[in-house]
């Protein structure tokens, strides 16, 4: 059924979610605050070289060592060979998350994990890795993307010999992949042009930093049979991979998913619990592993480096006739940046004739990239809507107006194949021509930034099962980690279909044996996908349900309808009865054939590509170089918001992570190749003083595909950021900051320059 | 595994004695706010920590002969409290106050952030600027030690073994004095100094400054007390041409280093403008101009 | 080395546990008293996710040694409500959705108590000022900021 035009009762009011009260009051379980009896501390050591062959791993004396129970290194596990998959968000051979987690033969970044013991104490643990002897043979490293594709540069695999290439490279490199796409014809659309434009960006890797450091409590029984404890994006990604990487069958494993203490894609790989697994095995006590913050900045993915150029060709009344990019991807140390899916964004606003796009997919020794919201496309919208900003004082046009004429819309044609279908750009960019922020005056000696943003959003499979409890209580179970409210979404659609008040329904996340198979919380696909399996469950509970009154009643079951949570019978030829609601349904439900439940799993196609655009006014200290965020304004096609305020809470967390990205968040290498700000206090994610209040505009074009208009919100809200924070500082300035994050040392500098 | 004792002496005589007797790496304990972070990240394993919050009088204000004495060990959000440190000396009291997060602030001390010897610790220009007096005791006894002989060098200080700050003495405040202290960080707030300068000045009635203290913080090993500088803002208004040689000065006492927190150049460039717009808010201050937070 | 013997109040309960001298006063909480409440994000001061309330101070518990809680007052985010009922801060933040993920909320809420016990009325700047050693990555602070204006305007007796 489709719902869109319904007038609704629960989708679209802001109930208070079903798990407030433990996150409230600290009961909620996350996945460090689990223990079992007899537990033993996991630690991993971890390479101090960005690059080393690893001559030999000695571990006797640790395991000589009083309450050591266990020690492990690569030769523990299997050794698994090359496998194209795709793994969490992105593309990855799974023999490379296989050395990820434990290195084997070399050591490609500092924090690659080489060996891990389990001891009775945190402390008796560390005590053991140190003493651990790892004979190392250093190796030249390179650290930067331009540096890493150099011919001389330190190769990291010798067996890397670049794809996508003609013929194939026959020296191994650094480039994991050229990537490439085309439409119309470039050179004739920059010949027909009357302006050209063309500029080169850099943007750091950042790190996902949600709050909760990686986590897990794996128990191995004496009959090989698993449970894992862990958070993560998805609990059947830890199993399947685990199961993977251990050569084990995945009915073995159960995870039991913990509450998540934030991911933003980061938490759609493994890294630790085939370790805590294989310390569990040996040891026969539950493990637990625990990641120090060091450790997530060391050794877990940031998104990608890169370094862009591009090139944008315009009529004079601002028609944009050519446009072309080249990005270069940072990996890590294993292939599969979001090189892809960079490719495709950028351009995917506008409607151009002519695009070329060339993309290189690029290791170096940097921890392996990991999702960050909407991989890739936040790097190549910074370099593009920077672009368009010069582009549109070049032309002495209002950067909006010049949008609004290039814009997408339905029926444009993108240039790596799909054309644009109900999508919502022109509404959210005419919601910028009336917003107040927009029209307001400028503050004296700021600047304003308008910049957008563009993600696919995905759908893919998901399981949810709906309860029809013995006193008419309903519980809905789903196999997607909530990570952000999606428990409140869940109930507030089946509540929507069954027709009743949103306190009767419970959402919960049930463990990998307990429901059908689901894909990861990640891609902006729970709402969609996972909301599209508990609508339809809850419409197949309405069936039963109306067959079951009609059993009662003793008519058909279509004379009975189903309306506020009660059945009816349909009209008066259906009979004279008295409606039957949730609680004598189910008190009559032994005697009608049982328990009332329907599980259905989909893989959901159709979600709706999301269009968001921020507007941000800024002033700088022109003698420190210094930003503040005077005021934020975040507009975005969300389709449906079926809880507005986690769908304003996923733009302003998106919005707030790219001014951080923008300003002061980046990798800091040392001469040695270590990482030189692994904490908090100088990988400088936003703090509350130094944001205003952002404020997230809904536009609702509900997407036809999904039963209550769902798309996806959560990612585009990071693509706009970079880009809008940068024009604002050109507003402020003059100044074109082309290299991420825009410091106040880059920013004092490049006033100095300009003199 | 570490063989870590503790201990909370109640009184300086055997705080003294249980440092002088200490085999090991023996260290005292204030907020623990720099002494945690080192211990956990392993840089630091000592052998004996010697708490000593519970010794009489080492938190605590009070006035003395017309001067205010701060206890070593007073948390930062009793010192910003204080009404009168913040009327005689608020540029102490910013100083101090800018030191970490709120969290940080119910625990962080003037000693701790002294001896912990960061060149680039918030309260310590403002210390120096203050000309503040650190009583030191010892096996010794005790002894009265300028605050900018302690620290040597990064997280190096002078005192012995066996020594430790009790309290910290501010000197008489003359008419038409104040002082003033900004940092600049790249957030707003939770960043180590990448610049800081303090500047503590009095005025004759005419508004020309008879005495002053400059000191900067994180452009140099340890943080400097600047003699040019000083010399420079006695005798004179804050005038155009007073500004730029403050400026000139403090860039040219800088030996910074490029690290993960700033450029050189960076760094010179700041220290001019903070030393600039440090002096104008002591002088405001001074002149009972203003009498508002710096930052 | 032997344990140490200490004796605190928690949230209003005499409690006594051993520990070790370098156990930080969160592995007290989490892995000897059991009250898991309390987060490490960082254990290094810069999160404030282990947020906990020492004699009447806001502190990071990662910053403090178990033993030194010998003798102290303290509360942390199993002693905010009372009883089953919530305090209002944790109703504002629940009714303005001030959480995504809830990792940061115990260490906010303690904050915030701390906050509005010492600043009843504090302005917008004042309230981000103070939260900054919380981080939050998932909200943007929006609704945190909102929850706790309005906390402390039911608390006073202003708003509804
Ligand atoms: C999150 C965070 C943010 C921070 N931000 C800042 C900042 O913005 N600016 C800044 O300057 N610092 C900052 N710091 C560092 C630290 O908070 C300060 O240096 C603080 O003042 C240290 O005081 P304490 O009492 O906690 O010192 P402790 O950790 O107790 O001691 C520090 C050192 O001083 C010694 N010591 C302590 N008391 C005495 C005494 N009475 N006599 C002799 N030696 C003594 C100790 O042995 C130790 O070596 C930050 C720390 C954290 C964790
Ligand atoms: S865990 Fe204590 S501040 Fe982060
Ligand atoms: S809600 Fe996730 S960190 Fe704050």
């Amino acid at each position: 059924m489709n719902y869109i035009d319904s007038s609704l009762k629960v989708v679209g009011t802001r109930p208070l979610r079903p798990d407030g009260v433990d996150k409230v009051t600290g009961r909620a379980l996350y996945s460090a605050d689990t223990r079992a009896a007899g537990m033993l501390w996991g630690k991993i050591l971890r390479s101090p070289h960005a690059h080393a062959r690893i001559v030999k791993i000695d571990t006797s004396k640790a395991e000589a060592m009083a309450g050591v129970y266990a020690v492990c290194s690569a030769a523990d596990f299997p050794d698994i060979p090359s496998e194209e998959a795709f793994v969490g968000e992105g593309p990855m051979n799974f023999r490379d998350l296989a050395q990820n987690v434990m290195a084997r033969g070399k050591v490609l970044y500092e924090g690659h994990a080489v060996a891990a013991v389990a001891a009775s104490t945190p402390a008796v643990a560390d005590a053991a890795l140190a003493a651990i002897e790892v004979t190392y043979d250093v190796l030249p490293y390179v650290i930067d993307v331009e540096d890493a594709m150099a011919a001389d540069a330190p190769v990291l695999h010798d067996d890397m010999f670049t794809a996508g290439v003609d013929p194939k490279p026959t020296k191994a490199s650094n480039i994991a992949k050229v990537v490439k796409f085309k439409k119309g014809d470039v050179e004739a659309g920059f010949a027909a042009a009357d302006v050209i434009i063309e500029d080169s960006y850099t943007t750091q890797p950042v790190h996902q930093a949600y709050i909760e450091p990686h986590a897990c409590l794996a128990t191995c029984a004496a009959d090989g049979q698993v449970t894992i404890h862990a958070s993560s994006q998805g609990h059947f990604m830890i199993r399947a991979y685990t199961a993977k990487l251990l050569g084990m069958d995945m009915s073995n494993i159960r995870v039991n998913p913990a509450e998540i203490g934030g991911g933003f894609g980061g938490k759609t790989l493994i890294y630790i619990e085939p370790v805590a697994v294989k310390l569990s095995q040996k040891s026969g006590r539950p493990v637990k592993i625990q990641m120090s913050r060091e450790d997530v900045f060391r050794g877990t993915g940031p998104t990608s480096g890169a370094s862009v150029t591009v090139k944008l060709g315009a009529k004079k009344d601002g028609t944009i006739v050519a446009a072309q990019t080249v990005l270069k991807f940072q990996a890590g140390a294993f292939a599969g940046s979001p090189i892809n899916p960079g490719c495709m964004c950028g351009f995917a606003l506008y409607d151009i004739e002519n695009i070329d796009v060339l993309g290189y997919d690029v290791v170096s020794n940097r921890p392996k990239v990991a999702a960050y919201r909407a991989p890739g496309a936040p790097i190549a919208s910074f370099a593009v809507e920077s672009l368009i900003d010069d582009l549109a004082s070049k032309l002495g046009m209002d950067p909006l107006t010049l949008r609004q004429k290039n814009m997408a819309k339905n029926g444009t044609k993108t240039h790596y194949g799909p054309t644009h279908q109900n999508i919502g750009f022109e509404q959210v960019l005419a919601a910028v021509q009336t917003h107040p922020h927009w029209k307001s005056a400028l503050p004296a000696g700021q600047g304003r930034g308008l910049a957008c943003g563009f993600w696919f959003n995905i759908g893919g499979e998901s399981t949810a099962t709906v309860h029809i409890n013995e006193d008419g209580s309903v519980t809905v179970a789903t196999g997607s980690p909530d990570i952000g409210g999606s428990r409140a979404s869940m109930g507030m659609m089946v509540a929507e279909v069954l027709g009743v008040d949103i306190s009767m329904v419970k959402a919960t996340i049930a463990d990998t044996a307990s429901i059908g198979f689901t894909h990861l919380t990640g891609g902006s696909r729970v709402t969609f996908a996972t909301g599209m399996a508990a609508t339809q469950a809850a419409e197949k509970v309405v069936d039963e349900l109306k067959k079951r009154a009609a059993m009662i009643w003793e008519i058909q079951p279509d004379a009975v309808e189903w309306r506020d949570g009660k059945a009816f019978p349909a009209g008066s030829n259906a009979g004279g009865f008295e409606p039957l609601d949730l609680a004598e349904l189910a008190l009559k439900a032994a005697r009608t054939g049982g328990p009332v439940n329907a599980e259905v799993s989909v893989n959901a196609q159709g979600a709706g590509a999301g269009f968001g655009a921020h507007i941000c006014d800024v002033s700088v200290d022109k003698e420190t170089g210094h930003v503040k965020i005077e005021r934020y304004t975040a507009i975005q096609d969300v389709g449906k918001a079926i809880h507005p305020s986690y769908v304003e809470g996923q733009i302003q967390g998106g919005a707030a992570q790219g001014i951080g990205w923008a300003l002061s968040e980046e990798y800091i290498y040392s001469n040695k190749g270590q990482m030189d700000n692994p904490g908090f206090l100088d990988y400088r994610c936003p703090v509350a003083s130094d944001l205003p209040m952002i404020e997230a505009v809904l536009v609702e074009v509900p997407n036809p595909r999904h039963p209550f208009g769902v798309r996806g919100v959560g990612e585009v809200p990071i693509v706009p950021p970079m880009a809008a924070v940068a024009n604002a500082i050109k507003g402020a300035t003059g100044l074109r900051m082309p290299d991420l994050p825009m410091t106040p040392p880059k920013i004092r500098a490049a006033f100095d320059a300009a003199g | 595994m570490s063989n870590l004792s503790y201990a909370a002496p109640t009184s300086v005589d055997d705080a003294v004695k249980l440092l002088a007797g200490s085999s090991g790496l023996a260290k005292v304990l204030s907020g623990g706010t720099d002494l945690l972070v080192q211990m956990r990240s392993g840089r630091l394993k000592p052998d004996l920590i010697v708490d000593t919050k519970k010794i009489p009088g080492i938190i605590g204000i009070r006035e003395e002969n017309g001067g205010f004495v701060i206890g070593a060990g007073t948390a930062g959000a009793v010192v910003e409290a204080h009404a009168g440190l913040n009327k005689a000396w608020p540029g102490l009291v910013e100083a101090l106050d800018l030191i970490g997060s709120t969290q940080v602030q119910g625990r962080c001390s003037l000693a701790g952030n002294l001896c912990n010897a960061s060149p680039a610790a918030d309260s310590v220009p403002a210390l120096f600027a203050a000309g503040a007096i650190a009583v030191v005791v010892g096996s010794k006894g005790k002894r009265e030690v300028p605050v900018e002989q302690i620290p040597t060098a990064p997280g190096r200080t002078s005192l012995a073994k066996d020594e430790f700050i009790l309290e910290f003495k501010l000197p008489v405040r003359p008419a038409r004095s104040s002082d003033a202290y900004l940092r600049f960080i790249p957030r707003t707030e939770m960043d180590i100094a990448v610049v800081g300068c303090g500047i503590s000045v009095t005025l004759n009635e005419a508004g020309v400054c008879t005495a002053a203290r400059v000191s900067l913080g994180a452009v140099a090993p340890t943080v400097l007390l600047l003699a040019d500088a000083a010399a420079i803002l006695v005798g004179h208004t804050l005038d155009a041409d007073t500004l730029a040689k403050l400026d000139a000065a403090a860039q040219a006492a800088c030996k910074p280093i490029n690290d993960k927190r700033g450029t050189i150049e960076y760094r010179t460039k700041v220290a001019g403008v903070l030393a600039r717009r440090v002096a104008a808010i002591a002088f405001d201050r001074a002149a009972g101009k203003s009498t508002g937070k710096a930052h | 080395m032997a344990k140490q013997y200490v004796s605190a109040t928690i949230n209003g309960e005499q409690s006594e546990f051993l520990c070790e001298t370098q156990q930080s006063m969160l592995d007290v909480l989490r892995d000897v008293i059991g009250l898991t409440g309390a987060k490490e994000g960082c254990g290094s001061g810069d999160c404030g996710a282990c947020s906990i309330i020492l004699d009447g101070r806001l502190v990071c518990s990662c910053l403090m040694l178990g033993v030194e809680a010998n003798g102290t007052t303290i509360t942390t985010i199993e002693g905010i409500a009372q009883g089953d009922k919530l305090h209002p801060i944790q109703q504002k933040f629940l009714e303005h959705a001030a959480l995504q993920c809830g990792f940061c909320t115990p260490g906010l809420i303690v904050a915030t108590k701390a906050l509005l016990d010492e600043n009843p009325n504090p302005t917008e700047t004042e309230a981000r000022y103070w939260l900054a050693g919380n981080l939050c990555r998932c909200t943007g602070y929006d609704k945190v900021i909102r929850a706790v204006m309005d906390a402390a305007a039911v608390m006073r007796g202003e708003a509804a």
